[in-house]
């Protein structure tokens, strides 16, 4: 394959892009901050108001990492799915790995207080809520890839996942049906989407989750490159099947999971980075393609929460709007003037 | 001339199918290096299945395959892939991949974890490359390639594996003529000057009369193999097909309709 070379220049410019739009999205919010003042905050120096300095590093910058591991870490997941689907409509949301983690993420929150019933049970850790959806989207995860192996064919496994997606909120609707108040407007609230709110630890271990993510698909590359040729072709280069479709399959579990459980279901930017990369890098190689989609996913984030901040107002739109927004009509554009979905 | 050089693959009673099915049985041939053979046959006799089985896609049934001396099911899928390489019927998943990144690919079993080509690596697709005529097109994505140059790339990935025994599956459907004639004295160039063992699937007996080395027939019953003039000497591929449907002439070692 062709060396990383060529991408130098690219890669350059989505560093620049990811550096800009991380500075846009500081230096906006709901209190009006001069873009001179929040970059003085971020080389150290105490700007005129000191509230400036405590909204800049305990609110923005923070959520301005987690829009970072969010959008990276979706959108290799959607690579991840592509890949192993060897489908150009894959990705979390589309397949119902998403739904998986609502389901996992509503059983939690509201079955809890159906089964615990009236005792004051209402510890619900971050890690809980984290390993819940993980483990939703994974058990999804799992179901889709035993149907993909009995059936070929694309459109069936595509309306398989919507169908799960159904299953999923119907279920979800039973809960909230019979939860209290109090959990369902949690429940609402994180399906919503949110890459605010988390707190320093929440945020660590967020990363910590992207890390085992990108970590796991990177010792993937080889045999993510050899599924391009099909699953055949795949075990003739000497690619374990089992073992490295699980590491791919663990990997985009824990990424989808581990995010839908903090930021909330998040649309469309697993399923549209991916082909966005490909406008820009033209190639197939996943050494040059999981980096990109990754720079692609944050910058598309960052820029995603830029707007959902409605810069100078208090309001704040749900970032799940937002992406869709944003990443439907991009799928739209692609279809019509590729008249057909490359992978 | 053509240099028969060791043992490749031995087969033995072989039995080929499925757990509910038996697809074909007693099968018996040798291959030696440089050796190109054709395996032909009516549809549905187990020209596929036969080549799945011994490319380790699926369990054979009973009796023997010795490659290089040692049992097929010993090897592992990594040892495997430095011994033997395939070119399916199947297209590759995605068509967006240049020839050269295709052709690349072949070089897995020897690159380390993260796939980087080394100097020998490259040397080995360049040598691909120019073997089957594709040093204009390396940059062209798969989808841009016409059937017979996809082909082509197909089977220089299967060359750059560099593996002793090459299995295709049917390298000349839906080609012309001038195509199969093409791809077909490449095999058998890349048979003679390289020392590979080649075995593919066929629906063209002519040809492979003309250019194979050896040739199974796979006829439900004994399955002849043998030197082509051989198998012609003994009228087995007058046995091919049902004689009120098609002959074979003998002499220019074609089929003709019957009248």
């Amino acid at each position: 394959m062709q060396g990383t070379k060529t991408y130098r220049i690219s890669f350059l410019f989505l560093i620049l892009a990811l550096l800009c739009s991380w500075l846009l999205n500081i230096s906006s919010g709901s209190v009006s901050i001069p873009f001179t003042d929040t970059v003085s905050t971020l080389l150290g120096k105490t700007p005129e108001i000191t509230s400036w300095e405590y909204i800049i590093r305990e609110y923005r910058m923070p959520k301005a990492f987690t829009s970072i591991l969010v959008g990276a870490g979706l959108s290799l997941s959607g690579l991840l799915m592509q890949t192993l689907f060897r489908n150009p409509l894959a990705g979390p949301f589309v397949l119902g790995i998403s739904s998986g983690a609502s389901l996992g993420a509503a059983l939690l929150l509201m079955g809890t207080s159906l089964l615990a019933g009236y005792t004051s049970f209402t510890f619900l850790g971050d890690v809980s809520l984290a390993i819940a959806a993980s483990i939703g989207s994974f058990l999804v995860l799992l179901i889709v890839m035993i149907v993909a192996q009995r059936i070929k064919d694309t459109m069936a496994l595509l309306i398989i996942g919507l169908m799960f997606g159904s299953i999923t909120s119907a279920i979800v609707s039973v809960l909230a049906y019979f939860s209290s108040a109090e959990s369902l407007q949690r429940f609402i609230f994180w399906s919503f989407g949110s890459v605010g709110n988390l707190s320093m630890n929440q945020l660590i271990l967020l990363g910590g989750i992207v890390f085992l993510g990108v970590l796991l698909s990177i010792i993937s590359i080889k045999s993510l490159n050899a599924f391009l040729l099909g699953e055949n072709y795949a075990q003739s280069l000497g690619v374990s099947l089992k073992k490295s479709r699980l590491t791919i399959i663990i990997a985009t579990g824990v990424l989808a999971g581990g995010i839908t459980a903090f930021a909330g279901p998040i649309a469309f930017v697993g399923l549209a980075v991916p082909h966005l990369t490909r406008q820009i890098f033209n190639t197939m190689e996943h050494k040059v393609l999981i980096p990109a989609v990754m720079l692609y996913g944050a910058i598309l984030m960052l820029l995603c929460d830029t707007l959902a901040q409605l810069p100078n107002s208090a309001s704040v739109l749900p970032i799940n709007a937002i992406t869709s927004l944003v990443g439907a009509p991009v799928v739209i554009w692609l279809l019509v003037r590729k008249r057909k979905m490359m992978f | 001339m053509v240099k028969i050089g060791k043992n490749i693959v031995s087969v033995t009673d072989l039995a080929i199918g499925y757990e509910s099915k038996t697809v074909a049985e007693r099968i018996n041939f040798e291959l030696e290096t440089g050796m190109l053979c054709g395996v032909v046959g009516i549809n549905g006799i187990g020209k596929s299945t036969l080549l799945r089985t011994l490319g380790g896609f699926q369990p054979k049934l009973d009796g023997n395959i010795k490659l290089k001396g040692q049992n097929l099911e010993k090897y592992t899928s990594s040892t495997l892939s430095k011994e033997l390489s395939v070119v399916l019927t199947e297209q590759p998943a995605s068509k967006n991949l240049t020839a050269q990144e295709l052709i690349a690919l072949g070089r897995q079993p020897y690159t380390n974890w993260l796939g980087t080509l080394t100097k020998e690596d490259k040397q080995q697709i360049q040598a691909s490359l120019d073997a089957f005529l594709l040093d204009k097109l390396r940059n062209n994505k798969c989808h841009e390639l016409s059937d017979g140059q996809l082909q082509r790339v197909l089977v220089a990935r299967a060359m750059a594996q560099d593996t002793s025994l090459i299995l295709l599956d049917e390298p000349t459907t839906h080609l012309d003529l001038y195509h199969k004639v093409q791809i077909l004295k490449m095999l058998q160039e890349l048979a003679h000057n390289k020392q590979k063992t080649i075995l593919f699937t066929t629906h063209e007996i002519e040809l492979a009369i003309q250019l194979c080395d050896r040739i199974l027939i796979l006829d439900g019953k004994n399955h002849p193999f043998g030197d082509p003039c051989q198998l012609i000497e003994k009228k087995h591929f007058d046995r091919l097909f049902p004689s009120e449907m098609v002959q074979f002439d003998a002499k220019t070692g074609s089929f003709k309709v019957t009248k």
